[in-house]
């Protein structure tokens, strides 16, 4: 989750009220937000993802002071028109046809306010920006622009200018293919003829987002008192917030906002507008889900805590706030300013019958069988080795591979359990012998019938492993199963090479084959480099179900 | 003394008659005609008993090497090179063709001689060997290492004259003569108590060992008296077939959802991202879908999609009729339909508020599930790839918040925990959304145990088609067995070790 490093002097200041270390604690992580480091200097906090506008630190203390009581309600703020205009070529449809900009002004700035922004910026883009997919942020010094702005796609060769972190100037295609930033991003515009490109008046590249901004005009230092703010992407609506949550952090800096026009191919459309938008609350709905008696002077108190204002059944959200989906999202915040720790316990007096999965209960009953019979029962992992499953089984069959598996040793899905119990004796040779275990789970092949392609039956695995270990043994587990379950079966010989020839069976029911018996080859045990025999049944727990349920 | 004699075991009464005040073990081996191990338990019982007290003190012995067996038979080889120059003087090559030496030997036996000057050497055109008188008198007796050869082996080295130790030095220094061993030796002394019990007549008191089929046919045992045994005596391990631990905690949960009314989940492993995800309101760009934390199957890749997937489409891309405005953007089919192992059994959860929606159940209803999810990690002391989720929902038209923190209390209630606490939290499928700790108070601190909350609108009303409030949990289940047996590592849940599985204490819940 991502984190923000507050300052905790700036932020004492902005809250306007100081705090004990165990109030902070116990507030911070209550607010909805994890207390990851508190020290004097500096305060980090997780974030849920849901809250990109407590990215940074205005956005944070801002909302945590109204959580304490030292503010209450909408914070305000004043946006001012610059006249200006941005215009949006129709040719960027493709490519990245959206974006939302603004001016500020009267920014103060010094090395801490430089940090913040570009911490802002930052964190904007690997969460509500995907990583710069949906979202990418430029910030450039206005008094190098000449205005108005273009925004257009061009062939990425007749874009040339010097990127940030380079020593001269190159086009496009070249920052994809050298500029370490190029690389790290360039996938984003792959597959795409031209790019996307911000110009000046005089045609002076200000940057190619979502890649990188141009070393001349695209980077704000303590001389910088007046920015121009651009997000670019692919749903205005996005874009137009991500703007809001960063032209509200300068404003709490102290910098003067002022909006811009933007000339889109079909209309015109203005940005930022931080003006609150309304959603309707239903005070029962709100008590309802809760189980709370609140009313309404109280529903009104708890928005105010959480930065809404509330008017006329209407809960005013801020134009910064991106997880105002539906009117329960409300409910949550109204909750959470209740304090979580506030609802108390009730088991409600609702009668409904228990009811333990069938097949479950049977498995059960099996497993407790063969533990009966003196057997451990081992866990493993359903996740395995390929080469576990079939080469040194001495068998050649597909197993159903994972796409991505992190570990080499665990790279498919298993299609049978004998194979994972040879894997556990070989793990305990040192131990006691005999060695008889057993374990049921789930094993997968493939089928066309299935909705994921993919037929998963639980499987009984049994092993015996010892010096006296034969045929007949396993045979008489076999037949200790399904005689106490009352089932009718036939034993036919077969070939299957892990196991030795003429000493391999397999168990029918009703004509269907539902198990196989015999003794493991010495060829497989070398492979598992086991030093003792091992007989062994695999029995089909899902078929048998399947018959005891006719 | 008569309850000592009652309480002797068969291997003790055929060892008492042939104790002496002070014998070694290994006499007593050869004296008793029982194998070794059978004397050494009877002595073991008759110390416990304080018959008598085993010392044991470290004994250096020496055996035949490989060479010495072969010299012990045929002589040293000097005295065979001797022996060929009783008659004739010999060169070089001769003496290696007669006595088949090779030239190391002969030269050592070279040496050795005429050390002793026992042979003679002239410088002629070639060399040549002949014996002296000295030689001659030297082949009619046996040295001291030839002697030593011909003792009885094992010898042991204490017992050693000083005559014979020297030789013994002086063979040690040769190849492969003599090996050193160095073994216990154990001695018996008998006690005060032992003394006297060598003077009884053990052999009077008709003692049975076992009752048998026989004595009680016959009714022979009426006149017999058992021997004693020592009960305090520690006997070996058995080891009995058993359910793996980890099976055992699961069912005592699932047990506890039974008791509370819940009925059983059960859903696929492999899932679509429609269950896993789509259904669950999870945005298809959130971080969560990344490929590192989710296994993605080969092949098949896809999977199919049920005929009204497109309810979840336009939940996602713009709220459709729940009243929410959606997540905007795209949603993909294709991307939907990508099978992966279920990351939470939450989807097993969508897939029952479905069947509700089929009139399968009715409401209010109930439902658990305890099983397996997988997390694209590699696995260390405190992650698994594969682990179990005790997951939970509640569908009743009248629950609220207060009875999600009701059942989670009382279900961690039963599973020891005091006391249970929520704290605000975020899923995209729940709203509001929480996080649920306990606490443990023989530890005396809280524990993150998993996530809860009430599913959002989107999805409920999206797959029960009317908005219900459904209770939601997804609890983590490793942490608790694992403190329970007092593991540091989860791993060791799964590793299958048999001295564990054979010996751990029972999951007493």
């Amino acid at each position: 989750m991502p984190t923000i490093t507050l300052n905790r002097k700036v932020f004492e200041r902005i809250v306007g009220k100081k705090l004990s270390d165990n109030k902070l604690k116990d507030r911070i992580s209550m607010l909805g937000t994890d207390l990851e480091e508190l020290g004097k200097e500096e305060i980090i906090v997780e974030v849920f993802p849901n809250r990109p506008d407590l990215l940074s630190e205005q956005g944070f203390s801002r909302a945590f002071s109204t959580f304490i009581g030292a503010k209450r309600g909408l914070s305000k703020f004043n946006v001012y028109d610059s006249k200006q205009k941005v215009i949006i070529d129709k040719n960027l449809k493709d490519v990245r046809p959206y974006t939302a900009c603004a001016i500020a002004r009267n920014l103060k700035l010094d090395d801490e306010k430089i940090r913040e922004i570009i911490q802002v910026q930052e964190k904007l883009h690997i969460t509500y920006g995907r990583n710069r997919k949906k979202v990418a942020i430029g910030i450039y010094p206005l008094e190098k622009i000449k205005l108005p702005i273009t925004f257009k796609a061009e062939d990425p060769k007749q874009i040339v200018f010097q990127p940030l972190e380079w020593k001269k100037e190159i086009n496009a295609l070249e920052i994809l293919e050298k500029h370490p930033i190029g690389q790290k991003y360039g996938h984003l515009l792959d597959a795409k003829t031209k790019f996307p490109v911000f110009r000046d008046a005089n045609g002076k590249v200000l940057s190619v987002p979502p890649i990188i901004n141009s070393h001349d005009v695209g980077k704000i230092t303590e001389k910088t008192k007046e920015v121009f703010i651009e997000c670019s992407g692919f749903d205005f609506d996005v874009l137009h917030k991500a703007l809001n949550m960063i032209v509200t952090t300068l404003h709490d800096m102290g910098a003067r906002i002022e909006s811009m026009t933007l000339d889109y191919p079909d209309k015109k459309r203005i940005t930022p507008i931080l003006e609150p938008r309304k959603i309707r609350v239903d005070l029962n709905y709100v008590n309802k889900y809760l189980g709370t008696d609140i009313d309404e002077k109280g529903l009104k108190k708890y928005l105010e805590m959480m930065g809404f204002g509330y008017e006329n059944k209407q809960a005013l959200i801020p134009s910064y706030r991106a997880d105002v989906l539906h009117q329960i999202d409300l409910v949550e915040d109204v909750a959470i300013a209740y304090g979580y720790e506030n609802f108390e316990e009730v088991i409600p007096n609702v009668a409904t019958i228990g009811q333990q999965d069938g097949f479950e209960s049977f498995k059960t009953k099996i497993s407790e069988m063969i533990a009966g019979l003196g057997f451990l029962e081992t866990s493993t992992y359903l996740v395995t080795n390929k080469e576990h499953q079939t080469k040194l089984m001495n068998l050649k069959y597909e197993t159903i591979e994972l796409a991505n598996s992190l570990s080499e040793e665990y790279d498919s899905l298993r299609f049978w359990m004998i194979p994972i119990l040879l894997d556990v004796l070989a793990s305990n040779k040192h131990q006691e012998y005999p060695q008889n275990l057993y374990e049921a789970g789930w094993v997968f092949t493939k089928d066309n019938k299935q909705e994921t392609g993919i037929l998963e039956q639980n499987r009984l695995g049994v092993v015996l492993c010892g010096p006296a270990v034969d045929y007949t043994k396993i045979r008489q587990v076999i037949d200790l199963i399904l005689n106490y379950l009352e089932i009718k079966y036939t034993v036919e010989s077969i070939e299957h090479d892990s196991f030795i020839k003429g000493r391999v069976a397999r168990v029918k029911v009703n004509e269907k084959g539902v198990a196989y018996i015999g003794e493991i080859s010495p060829r497989v045990l070398e492979n598992f480099c086991l030093e003792m025999p091992v007989a062994a049944l695999e029995l089909n727990l899902s078929e048998i179900y399947k018959t005891l349920s006719k | 003394m008569q309850n000592l004699i009652s309480s002797l075991h068969p291997l003790e009464r055929k060892v008492v008659p042939i104790l002496k005040d002070r014998i070694l073990f290994a006499d007593l081996v050869k004296k008793s005609n029982m194998k070794e191990v059978e004397v050494m338990r009877a002595i073991q019982w008759l110390s416990n008993k304080k018959v008598l007290s085993i010392k044991e003190d470290i004994q250096d012995l020496v055996d035949l090497d490989k060479n010495g067996a072969l010299y012990a038979l045929k002589g040293l080889p000097e005295k065979r090179f001797l022996k060929v120059l009783i008659d004739e003087s010999l060169t070089m090559e001769e003496l290696m063709a007669k006595t088949k030496f090779s030239k190391d030997e002969v030269n050592v036996c070279i040496g050795a001689l005429k050390s002793k000057a026992a042979i003679d050497v002239k410088k002629a055109k070639e060399i040549i060997f002949s014996i002296t008188k000295q030689g001659k008198n030297l082949l009619k007796k046996d040295t001291p290492e030839e002697k030593f050869l011909k003792k009885d082996f094992p010898v042991d080295v204490q017992t050693l004259g000083p005559e014979e130790k020297l030789a013994l030095n002086n063979l040690l220094k040769r190849k492969e003569i003599l090996k050193k061993i160095v073994t216990k030796k154990k001695t018996i002394n008998l006690t005060k108590l032992g003394k006297d019990l060598i003077k009884e007549d053990i052999s009077k008191t008709d003692v049975a060992d076992r009752l048998t089929p026989e004595m009680l046919k016959e009714g022979s045992w009426k006149k017999k008296d058992f021997r004693a045994y020592d009960v305090s005596i520690n006997v070996p391990k058995i080891y009995g077939g058993r359910r793996h631990f980890v099976n055992k905690a699961v069912d005592y949960m699932k047990r506890i959802w039974l008791d509370m009314g819940f009925t059983e989940m059960t859903g696929t492993i492999v899932q679509t991202g429609f269950w896993n995800l789509d259904t669950l309101f999870v945005p298809q760009d959130h971080p969560a879908r990344a490929m590192q934390d989710t296994f993605y199957i080969k092949e098949p890749k896809h999977g199919k999609l049920p005929k009204w997937f497109e309810r979840v489409k336009k939940v996602h891309e713009n709220g459709g009729d729940t009243g929410s405005d959606g997540w905007g953007g795209k949603w993909s089919k294709e991307e939907a339909s990508e099978n992966m192992l279920r990351t939470h059994t939450t989807g097993v959860s969508a897939m029952f508020l479905d069947k509700i929606r089929n009139g399968e159940y009715n409401l209010p209803a109930k439902f658990f599930s305890v099983n397996k999810v997988f997390r694209n990690e590699a696995p260390d002391w405190k992650h698994l790839f594969e682990f179990n989720q005790v997951e939970g929902i509640v569908v009743d038209p009248d629950a609220n918040l207060k009875h999600l923190k009701g059942y989670l209390k009382e279900f961690f209630g039963k599973m020891g925990f005091t006391d249970v606490r929520m704290r605000p939290a975020h899923f995209p499928y729940t709203e509001p959304s929480v996080e649920v700790d306990v606490y443990n108070p023989k530890k005396k601190q809280w524990i993150e145990l998993g996530g809860a909350g009430i599913f959002r609108p989107e999805v409920t009303k999206t797959l029960i088609g009317k908005e219900v409030p459904v209770l939601a949990w997804g609890l983590g289940m490793e942490r608790i067995i694992v403190d329970y047996f007092g593991f540091k590592d989860l791993r060791d849940l799964y590793n299958n070790r048999l001295d564990l599985l054979r010996n751990m204490k029972e999951w007493m819940k």
